[in-house]
C-alpha cells in the first residue's frame, strides 16, 4: 500500500474468500477517527471570527474536512480556535472555556492578537499579550486577519499532530 | 467571575440568568443578565467590555498616519468606513484637498462595504432566527464583494486603504470591471433574499411587532443608522452631513415607521438596493488624476479640535480628535454607532419574550468590539 | 439657529457663560457647577431643543479636566458644544446627563470608568469596560501601568 494512502486510512486489508480482514494499530484507528471529525466551539471575539465564518462558508467549506460542526457549548467541543483579541476580563472566561472541554482538547491561536496581542503590543493597558499566557496553544495562525486558507491549513496541520499521538496522550516522539 | 456566582432567583421569585460573554447569538462577547418572571423579560443589563481593547489610549501615542489601522479592527464589518472617517477627520485638521478621484473610489469602496456588511448580517439574522440557507446564501455574494476589496487594497477585511489625502494605491486596472459584475450578480439576488427570509411566514411572525423602538426613545438613546430610521427617524449622515461628495450622488435614505425587528430588517434590505444604485452611477465617472493628494511625511494637525463623522454600516460614527500641535493626537474618542445602540437593547427587550431578545439584537446588528473599542 | 443667534439666546439666559468659536462647532463654555440649568435650558426650550446627544467625552488637561458634549437638534438642524470645566481633579464630579438624554447613561459610564469622573445622581454608575476590581483610570494622563509596553 502507497504512503500516501496509509494516512488516509491506517490499516491494511488482507483479502479472504468472504470478504476481508483489516490489520491496524488500535492507536493509529483511533486517531484517524478523533482527527477527522474535530469539532471546533464556537468561539470568536472580533475581526478572526468573520474569517472563521468565511471558513464555514461555501466557497471554503471546512466541512470537506470533518470541521463543519462547530458547536455552541464547551463540553461537546474537542477544539477551541480562538479568534480575536483576548482581553483581561475575558481571559478568565477563556480559562473557563478551556476548563470545561473534555479530554483529548486542542487550542488553535487565530491572528496575530492571540499570538502575540499583534496590532494591540504596545501602549495598550487591558490586552492579553499572547493567548498563551492564558491556555496552550497547539497550532498559530498569523494574519490580522488570517485568510480562510490559512485557517483551513492550520486544522489539517493539527489533524497530522493528532495523526501522530498515542491514545494516553503521549507523543511518538517521546517514547511511550 | 463574580457576575456569574450571584443568585440565580431573586426575592420576588425572577430568575436571574447570564447569556455570554460566549453565546453564539450575542454576535462576539457581549454578556447579557436578564431577569426573568417565566418567559417575560422584565431586566436587561449589558455587561461590556469583554473586548475593551485600549484602542483610544493607544491612538494618543501613534501617528495621524498609523492610527487608522486600529479603527479597521473596531467596526470590522466595516472598516473602510471607519478608515475614511479617520482620514476625513485629519483631512480637516490639515484642510487638505482629496482628489476627485480618490473621493469617488472611496465613495465606492464605501458602499461595496456597506453592501458586504448588509449581506453578513442577513445571513447572521437567518441564522439567529433558525435558518441555516441564508448563511450559505450571502457569504456567497459577500465573498465575490471581499474579492474585489483584495484586489484593490490588498485585504479582505481590515483594508486600511484610506489614508490622510485619499488613498493608499490606485484601484486595480479590472475594478470597474468585476464591480459590474458582481452588482449584476447582486442584482439578480435580491429577490431570492426576499423570497428566502421577508416573505418567510415564520420570520414574519418572529420579527413584526418585536422590539419596539419609539423615534422619541431612538433619539433619546442616541441611535443611529438602520436601527433608528427603523423608527423613522432620519439620521442619515450622507444626507444631513454630507462628506467626500456624497452631495452630488442620487439616493434615498430609506425610512420605515413600525419601529419593530421587522421595520429594521426592511430598512437593511432597501439599502443595500441603495448601495448598489449609488454604485451603478460612479462605476462608469471614475474621474482620472491623482488618488492621493500630497502631504508631508509627518503630519501634524493644529492646535484645535476636529469632529468628522460618517454613516457606517450600522449608523453614525465619529472622530473626535484633539490635538495640541504634536505628531500625534492629545485625545482621541470614537463615538460609536454601536455603543448607542446597544443601550437602548434593555428598553426594547423588556417586556418581550426571551426568545425575541435574540430577534432584537439580530435587527440591531451588534458588532462588539465597536462597543467595546 | 445660527452661531450668533445661539449666543445671544444663551448669554440672555446666562450671562456668564463664554464662547469659544475657532473650531468647528460653537463651543459653550461653563464651569461643572453651573452646568444641569443650562444643559436643561438647552434640551427643553423651544428655541433649541437639543435631542440627539450625540457625543459625549472628557479631556484631561493634567491641570483639569473639561467635559464635552456635542449636541444636535433634529428640529432646527444646528449642533454645539458645551464645555463643562471640571477644576478638581483630584476628585472630580459633575451633575449627571442621564435623565435628559438616556444615551448618556452608558456615556457617562465609560467617562467614569476610564476618566473617573463622578456622575451626581446617576442611576447606576459601575465600570462599564474594566473589571470592577481595575485600579486607576487608563485614559487620564498620569496613569501608569506597569504592564503597558511603550515604544
Amino acid at each position: 500500500m502507497a504512503e500516501t494512502e496509509k494516512m488516509i486510512f491506517p490499516a491494511q486489508l488482507h483479502q479472504t474468500a468472504d470478504g476481508g480482514i483489516v490489520v491496524s494499530k488500535l492507536d493509529e484507528m483511533i486517531n484517524w477517527a478523533r482527527s477527522n471529525s474535530l469539532w471546533p466551539l464556537v468561539f470568536g471575539t472580533s475581526c478572526c471570527a468573520i474569517e472563521m465564518m468565511s471558513a464555514a462558508d461555501a466557497k471554503y467549506d471546512w466541512s470537506r474536512f470533518g470541521f463543519e460542526v462547530a458547536r455552541a457549548t464547551p463540553r461537546q467541543a474537542d477544539l477551541i480556535i480562538v479568534a480575536g483579541t483576548i482581553v483581561m476580563k475575558m481571559a478568565p472566561v477563556l480559562k473557563r472555556l478551556y476548563d470545561q472541554m473534555p479530554d483529548p482538547k486542542y487550542v488553535i491561536a487565530m491572528g496575530a492578537c492571540t499570538i502575540s496581542g499583534g496590532p494591540f503590543f504596545y501602549n495598550t493597558y487591558s490586552v492579553v499579550k499572547g493567548v498563551d499566557h492564558v491556555i496552550p496553544v497547539d497550532v498559530y495562525i498569523p494574519g490580522c486577519p488570517p485568510r480562510p486558507e490559512a485557517l483551513l491549513h492550520a486544522m489539517i496541520t493539527l489533524q497530522e499532530k493528532i495523526k501522530h499521538e498515542t491514545y494516553f496522550g503521549k507523543t511518538k516522539e517521546s517514547g511511550k | 467571575m463574580s457576575l456569574l456566582g450571584e443568585d440565580i432567583m431573586t426575592e420576588e421569585g425572577e430568575f436571574v440568568i447570564n447569556i455570554g460573554p460566549q453565546h453564539p447569538s450575542t454576535h462576539g462577547v457581549l454578556h447579557l443578565k436578564v431577569w426573568l418572571d417565566g418567559e417575560m423579560i422584565k431586566k436587561v443589563q449589558p455587561h461590556l467590555g469583554y473586548i475593551h481593547r485600549s484602542i483610544e489610549k493607544m491612538s494618543e501615542s501613534l501617528s495621524y498616519r498609523n492610527f487608522i489601522y486600529a479603527t479597521s479592527r473596531m467596526d470590522y464589518l466595516s472598516a473602510h468606513i471607519n478608515n475614511q472617517a479617520c482620514a476625513l477627520c485629519v483631512e480637516k485638521g490639515l484642510q487638505v484637498e482629496v482628489p476627485p478621484r480618490a473621493q469617488i473610489i472611496r465613495i465606492l469602496m464605501a458602499e461595496l462595504t456597506r453592501l458586504s456588511s448588509h449581506q453578513l448580517w442577513w445571513g447572521c439574522t437567518g441564522l439567529d432566527l433558525g435558518a441555516v440557507t441564508p448563511f450559505f446564501y450571502a457569504f456567497r455574494e459577500r465573498e465575490a464583494v471581499l474579492a474585489i476589496m483584495e484586489e484593490s487594497c490588498g485585504a479582505r477585511l481590515t483594508q486600511n486603504y484610506c489614508v490622510p489625502g485619499g488613498v493608499m494605491y490606485d484601484i486595480h486596472p479590472n475594478f470597474q470591471n468585476r464591480v459590474k459584475d458582481v452588482i449584476k450578480q447582486i442584482k439578480s439576488k435580491f429577490q431570492e433574499y426576499d423570497d428566502i427570509l421577508s416573505g418567510n411566514v415564520i420570520f414574519e411572525q418572529r420579527t413584526k411587532g418585536v422590539g419596539y423602538l419609539s423615534p422619541e426613545d431612538a433619539v433619546s438613546f442616541g441611535c443611529t443608522g438602520p436601527t433608528a430610521r427603523g423608527s423613522g427617524v432620519s439620521c442619515d449622515v450622507r444626507k444631513w452631513f454630507p462628506y467626500d461628495g456624497y452631495e452630488k450622488v442620487q439616493f434615498k435614505e430609506i425610512l420605515e415607521t413600525g419601529g419593530d425587528c421587522y421595520a429594521r430588517y426592511m430598512v437593511r434590505m432597501a439599502e443595500m438596493k441603495q448601495s448598489v444604485y449609488i454604485i451603478e452611477q460612479l462605476i462608469d465617472h471614475i474621474p482620472e488624476g491623482d488618488f492621493q493628494a500630497k502631504t508631508k511625511a509627518v503630519i501634524k494637525l493644529p492646535k484645535g479640535e476636529f469632529y468628522q463623522r460618517v454613516e457606517t454600516a450600522r449608523g453614525e460614527l465619529g472622530v473626535y480628535i484633539v490635538s495640541d500641535g504634536a505628531a500625534s493626537p492629545y485625545r482621541i474618542k470614537y463615538r460609536s454607532p454601536n455603543f448607542s445602540n446597544l443601550s437602548a437593547l434593555g428598553h426594547m427587550a423588556t417586556g418581550s419574550k426571551i426568545g425575541d431578545l435574540v430577534a432584537i439584537m439580530a435587527t440591531i446588528d451588534l458588532v462588539i468590539p465597536d462597543v467595546d473599542r | 439657529m445660527t452661531n450668533e443667534e445661539i449666543k445671544s439666546a444663551v448669554t440672555a439666559l446666562f450671562p456668564t457663560v463664554t464662547f469659544d468659536e475657532t473650531g468647528e462647532f460653537l463651543n459653550i463654555l461653563i464651569d461643572s457647577k453651573d452646568l444641569r440649568p443650562l444643559i436643561k435650558a438647552l434640551r427643553y426650550n423651544n428655541e433649541f431643543d437639543c435631542d440627539f446627544l450625540f457625543c459625549l467625552t472628557c479631556i484631561d488637561w493634567k491641570t483639569h479636566l473639561t467635559m464635552v458634549y456635542h449636541l444636535l437638534s433634529k428640529k432646527h438642524k444646528h449642533a454645539f458644544v458645551v464645555k463643562a470645566k471640571i477644576a478638581d481633579i483630584n476628585n472630580p464630579e459633575i451633575e449627571t446627563v442621564s435623565d435628559i438624554w438616556q444615551t448618556a447613561n452608558f456615556h457617562e459610564r465609560e467617562v467614569y470608568d476610564l476618566f473617573g469622573v463622578k456622575f451626581l445622581n446617576h442611576p447606576d454608575l459601575r465600570r462599564i469596560m474594566l473589571d470592577e476590581d481595575w485600579e486607576g483610570h487608563p485614559l487620564r494622563k498620569s496613569y501608569v501601568d506597569e504592564n503597558m509596553i511603550s515604544i
